[in-house]
């Protein structure tokens, strides 16, 4: 059904989503914790820097990126030196920008979730014996899921979707970092691809579908399992 | 025994308060909405943080504001029913009730279910629990976690009225058989009344008496705070007789011959029970008179205590001693001079037993 080349995009980007979600789960949770829970000096800050892929041209977040992960960058040197990793047009370096691009949907939904936990079930495991930790392992946690779930599956459409950071930081080599559209911009560019290029913006908006319903159904499911409606 | 003496800024208004609860029964910190009750159970809990002041649980110094001495509320070891229930909805009953469990209360976990009344509702999800049972859940698990206290806010506010009865009498019997004291807030003076051994009267934020309930509840100058169209004593009788025909039950009060007929309880003869006795339900006769056979009312030897100190108004309330036991009576100031009432002075107490309702007679 699908062309060999279609495949190669296809798992290249459901790879890079899926590793660049699994590797800002926690952080984002954390981040979101730390923005519902606290008030610090530099919140406002903080808050509004997490929010500037939402906002930037993600061009911009490409540039920045290989300003401060490229072979003559701050982090990119230290991350040669300490590991012999290099970022700059590998598929680990489209995961980082389809992370960073995916990062503030992530926080958003999370801290919207974590606003909404009922701070009075804190306080009852609390007198239960369950300290900060546990408490926030067996009560704030699960009481968030339908929020992770969200926004877990939203960050990984948009780092499916993701372009401009990725051509830039990690550009558009076939099998390497040539997720489904940058091969749908590169056969667009092509004369006589036309249909080509419209078959793979079938399969992006069916998979972009499927995710989003998946992520609807997931929170639903888990909105009813907390409020009790399937015993 | 807890003892508790801390101060709490909380916006305009302030807490003062000084409360010691024994280490054993159920002591009752009665106050309006708004008096600190519920403040002063968050600062015990560990829910707060007190501006200065003391918690010291037996030899455990909970705060000590002084030596910056503060333990998280986890490693309290008081157990806190809420005022809501508030069961973790993505656990089952039996995952709430596990929730807090160490080891050591495995072997509790049966008997405390059965106690409660709560064995058929394990599976269930706290979503599908009526409020009365998700109480008593609460009321479980904060037991099942070995706690040196029982915390309870309001544990009976918003229940109906049967509910309610049914739950004071789990509260009852948890306090007879666990041998865990209770510590329980309410501004309810039946609730008090039904359960309580001691009372402390909180008011703007500080403790302004503490004592045992039916001293408490005798004392004319709390009438006011108490409230005075609810005023009532409590005196305890016991269960002499059952009589099956009428669907009577006969109770002796202490040193008194005469018996009093109330509506069938529950327990057996031999049983105490603790009586609530409206002071608008009962009046005064002089001593000569003969009335013993009018329907519905008791006449009891009395003695007159105190005379309550209105200058104004149509009512005037007055302290019987009944075969030992103060008895409040709600008199017209007009009755307390033309009988001229005085103390000391030997009288008949009228009760209306037929105004005593089930609800108003706890078998202890």
């Amino acid at each position: 059904m699908l062309t060999p080349l279609e495949w190669e995009a296809l798992a290249l980007s459901l790879r890079i989503s899926g590793i660049a979600v699994a590797a800002i789960l926690v952080p984002g949770i954390a981040v979101a914790y730390l923005l519902a829970r606290f008030d610090f000096p530099g919140k406002t800050l903080l808050d509004g820097i997490l929010h500037l892929p939402l906002v930037l041209p993600p061009v911009v977040v490409g540039y920045l990126l290989l300003v401060a992960l490229g072979r003559q960058g701050p982090l990119g040197q230290w991350l040669h030196a300490q590991f012999g990793v290099s970022l700059p047009f590998t598929w680990e370096g489209a995961a980082v920008a389809g992370g960073v691009m995916a990062f503030p949907l992530l926080v958003r939904a999370v801290r919207l979730s974590l606003e909404a936990v009922d701070r009075k079930l804190e306080d009852a495991a609390r007198t239960l014996g369950a300290g900060r930790w546990k408490t926030f392992i067996t009560v704030t946690l699960p009481l968030t899921l339908p929020g992770i779930l969200t926004g877990g599956v939203l960050a990984f459409a948009r780092s499916l979707s993701e372009f401009g950071a990725t051509i830039t930081f990690a550009s558009n080599i076939p099998g390497e970092t040539r997720t489904l559209p940058l091969a749908l911009y590169s056969l667009v560019q092509t004369p006589g691809q036309e249909a080509a290029a419209a078959r793979l913006c079938v399969i992006s908006v069916v998979v972009a579908l499927i995710a989003l319903v998946a992520s609807e159904w997931l929170a639903r499911r888990a909105r009813q399992r907390l409020e009790g409606r399937h015993a | 025994m807890l003892e508790a003496s801390v101060t709490q800024r909380l916006g305009d208004f302030t807490l003062d308060a000084s409360l010691t609860v024994p280490a054993e029964g159920v002591t009752a910190l009665f106050g309006r909405s708004g008096s600190g009750k519920s403040s002063l159970i968050r600062l015990i809990a560990g829910l707060g943080v007190p501006d200065s002041g003391i918690i010291r649980l037996g030899e455990t110094w909970l705060v000590d504001t002084r030596r910056r001495h503060w333990m998280p509320p986890h490693r309290r070891r008081l157990g806190v029913v809420f005022q809501e229930a508030r069961l973790f909805p993505h656990y089952s009953v039996r995952g709430n009730l596990r929730y807090g469990m160490p080891r050591a209360s495995r072997g509790d976990f049966d008997g405390l279910v059965e106690l409660l009344g709560i064995g058929h509702l394990l599976a269930r999800t706290p979503a599908r629990l009526s409020g009365g049972e998700a109480r008593r859940v609460a009321i479980g698990r904060a037991l099942l976690s070995r706690p040196r206290m029982l915390l309870m806010d309001e544990p009976l506010t918003g229940l109906d009225g049967a509910r309610k009865q049914e739950l004071l009498r789990y509260i009852r019997q948890l306090a007879r058989d666990t041998g865990v004291p209770i510590l329980f807030v309410s501004h309810d003076t039946r609730e008090i009344g039904a359960l309580a051994d001691r009372v402390a009267l909180i008011e703007q934020g500080q403790v302004l008496a503490s004592g045992p309930v039916d001293e408490m509840f005798s004392r004319l100058d709390l009438g006011p705070r108490t409230g005075r169209f609810e005023a009532a004593s409590l005196i305890e009788a016991r269960i002499v007789a059952h009589d099956d025909a009428y669907d009577l039950t006969q109770l002796a009060l202490r040193n008194v011959s005469t018996p009093l007929d109330v509506a069938r309880l529950e327990g057996v003869p031999g049983d105490t029970v603790r009586l609530r006795l409206r002071a608008r339900d009962v009046g005064v006769v002089p001593a000569s008179a003969s009335c013993s056979t009018r329907s519905g009312t008791a006449f009891l030897p009395a003695t007159l205590r105190e005379i309550g100190d209105e200058t104004q108004g149509p009512f005037v309330e007055v302290m019987l001693d009944v075969g030992g036991q103060a008895l409040r009576a709600r008199l017209t100031r007009r009755d307390v001079s033309t009988m001229r009432l005085h103390p000391g002075q030997t009288l008949q107490a009228q009760v209306r037993s037929v105004t005593i309702s089930r609800h108003d007679v706890i078998v202890l």
